[in-house]
């Protein structure tokens, strides 16, 4: 037995990217991160060849889950063509050798920046969403220290109070995205900026949520089958934006939520948010034999 | 036949708040030694003293803010037992936040200066658990009215208002959800007098209202005189005496005590 037999054959970088103590380590987090559902926990941000800022926190993670045979999806903003998202996608087909869909039904991973797709996720689906600012009291206490031992006394009144002054100051939650929500009754998160509309997806969802931010160093996670309640008064419903009977201009599909785009005439027309749901739309409408998910929103309502 | 006495008021009655045998150190300096003290449903306890007598570590004490080196600290209340020092950090802030009530010198360590006056208030409500939005909004209101706030002032963030005001909205806030024990931190010093008193008169209403049960350190002879029942004199760590305020500042019997008495005088 030689040494070059106990050896692997020299490579220019590993599988996936990320070394393997990286993802270990990740790993590790992960579950930390699901047996706590979240709370954030604090891992080693490694260099990816991206800027911080940009998607390395759930970048790193899609790197730890992927595999040869997992089929990745990734969406900026809902859509699946924009730079950003095209390059993720290509860099972790590139890494992993694994195939990349457009179809939200056919991805096992979605990467996701700022949306939740609208068709219904299955329990083999992971979503992992990149968080830009992990810590929902920072707007209450800069200090981050103090925050983790509010996090650790479930002592959140001065989020409440945020809302109680939004409303007192203008007669409703002016939060719009990333809506401070208690999850699993116990700890308050930010579900990384996904508007109002998404976070009703994430309650009892049957697929599995991680939120990572690469900057901050901290992922937290959402279990299948957990509660996500956005933070509300009993007064004061939560309310999602008012997309329920908005058209898109482009697929004519209804109920759905919106990019507002402004036109000469000062009005505004409206796309779907989630491009590829709009493309089959439209391929469907053409005739073609298109497979469509339930969506979580039915005829612009959330069903209770 | 034999004569049927009532015991006395003092016999029957349970103190509310019972502090036994409180020591604490910081280094070598002795912050506090072997102090007890209790206080009967109702009653205005003063507590008076130099600066460096231990009065408000005691008082620190009694907000669990601070736990001693020996001593335990009870409160006779239904669903309170035990020492309060061996209390965990969660029970510990669910009693502070429903049964105890404080009000600090320095208003900048018990509001939020830049949240509006009732949300300061509401925001009492709010680790307490209440939900509602017209009920938080209500009963901040009543605590603010009770406290003899402005109400046209009633969204006002705390650091446009004078310090009169500001100790009002603390006022409020520790009454928002009438707390068993009202601790007073030197609550009017560094008001001017006409303000200082109208401060004393709002916390004379209330304690005739409410009956709330108060602990009072100050050490202004005069604020002691004006509000509490009972005085506790401390000097270096210790009670050096304690009785009537009116008989104690009559009549004082220890020398430190007449020396503060005739100084103020």
């Amino acid at each position: 037995m030689s040494l070059s037999t106990l050896t692997k054959p020299w490579e220019a970088m590993n599988y996936g990217f990320l070394d393997a103590s990286a993802k270990r380590e990740l790993r590790r987090k992960m579950l930390k991160a699901v047996a706590v559902p979240g709370c954030q926990m604090p891992y080693a941000s490694r260099e990816v060849p991206m800027a911080r800022g940009w998607g390395t926190g759930g970048l790193q993670v899609s790197l730890t889950l992927i595999n040869p045979q997992t089929r990745v999806k990734v969406i900026d903003q809902g859509a699946d063509d924009s730079v950003n998202a095209a390059s993720i996608r290509r860099f972790l087909a590139r890494v992993s050798g694994a195939p990349t869909t457009m179809d939200t039904l056919e991805a096992d991973l979605i990467q996701s920046r700022h949306r939740v797709p609208e068709e219904i996720m299955r329990e083999d689906q992971v979503l992992v969403l990149q968080v830009p600012n992990p810590e929902p009291l920072r707007p209450v206490q800069p200090n981050m220290s103090i925050a983790r031992q509010m996090h650790a006394d479930a002592d959140y009144g001065r989020m409440w109070l945020q809302l109680y002054e939004q409303i007192l100051r203008s007669g409703r939650v002016m939060q719009g995205a990333s809506y401070p929500s208690l999850v699993n009754g116990r700890h308050v998160m930010t579900p990384s900026p996904i508007p109002r509309w998404d976070v009703p997806k994430l309650n009892m969802a049957k697929h599995l949520t991680i939120l990572s931010a690469g900057r901050e160093k901290r992922i937290h996670a959402v279990p299948p089958f957990t509660r996500v309640e956005p933070l509300v008064f009993d007064d004061v419903p939560y309310r999602v934006e008012d997309h329920g009977g908005l058209t898109c201009i482009r697929s004519g599909a209804t109920g759905f939520f919106m990019n507002e785009i402004p036109q000469e005439d000062g009005t505004s027309a409206y796309e779907i948010s989630d491009s590829e749901f709009g493309v089959k739309t439209i391929r469907a409408a053409e005739g073609e034999d298109i497979r469509f998910g339930d969506t979580w929103y039915k005829d612009g309502e959330m069903p209770q | 036949m034999t004569l049927q006495l009532d015991a006395p008021r003092l016999v029957k009655t349970r103190p509310l708040v019972t502090v036994r045998n409180v020591s604490k150190c910081y280094g070598d300096v002795v912050a506090l030694n072997d102090v007890s003290a209790s206080v009967y449903p109702g009653e205005v306890l003063g507590i008076v003293g130099e600066s460096g007598s231990g009065k408000s570590t005691l008082l620190r004490m009694m907000n669990l803010e601070e736990t001693p080196d020996r001593g335990s600290y009870t409160l006779d209340l239904p669903d309170v037992q035990g020492n309060l020092f061996d209390l965990d950090r969660f029970a510990r802030r669910m009693l502070c936040a429903t049964k105890i009530g404080i009000v600090y010198q320095n208003p900048h360590l018990g509001l939020l200066m830049k949240h509006s006056s009732s949300g300061n208030v509401a925001e009492r409500l709010l680790v307490a658990g209440e939900r509602s939005f017209a009920t938080l909004r209500q009963k901040a209101k009543v605590a603010l009215e009770a406290s003899e706030f402005p109400l046209e002032r009633l969204d006002a963030p705390p650091i446009e208002l004078s310090g009169g005001m500001q100790q009002r909205v603390q006022l409020a806030k520790a009454i928002a959800l009438e707390p068993a024990l009202l601790l007073l931190d030197e609550p009017t010093t560094g008001l001017d007098v006409s303000v200082q008193a109208m401060v004393l008169d709002t916390l004379k209403h209330l304690q005739q209202e409410r009956a709330i049960t108060m602990v009072i350190v100050s050490h202004d002879l005069g604020v002691i005189r004006t509000m509490a029942d009972r005085v506790m004199v401390m000097r270096r760590g210790e009670v050096v005496e304690q009785g009537l305020a009116d008989q104690t500042f009559q009549d004082p019997q220890h020398a430190y005590t007449q020396q503060l008495v005739h100084a103020k005088l």
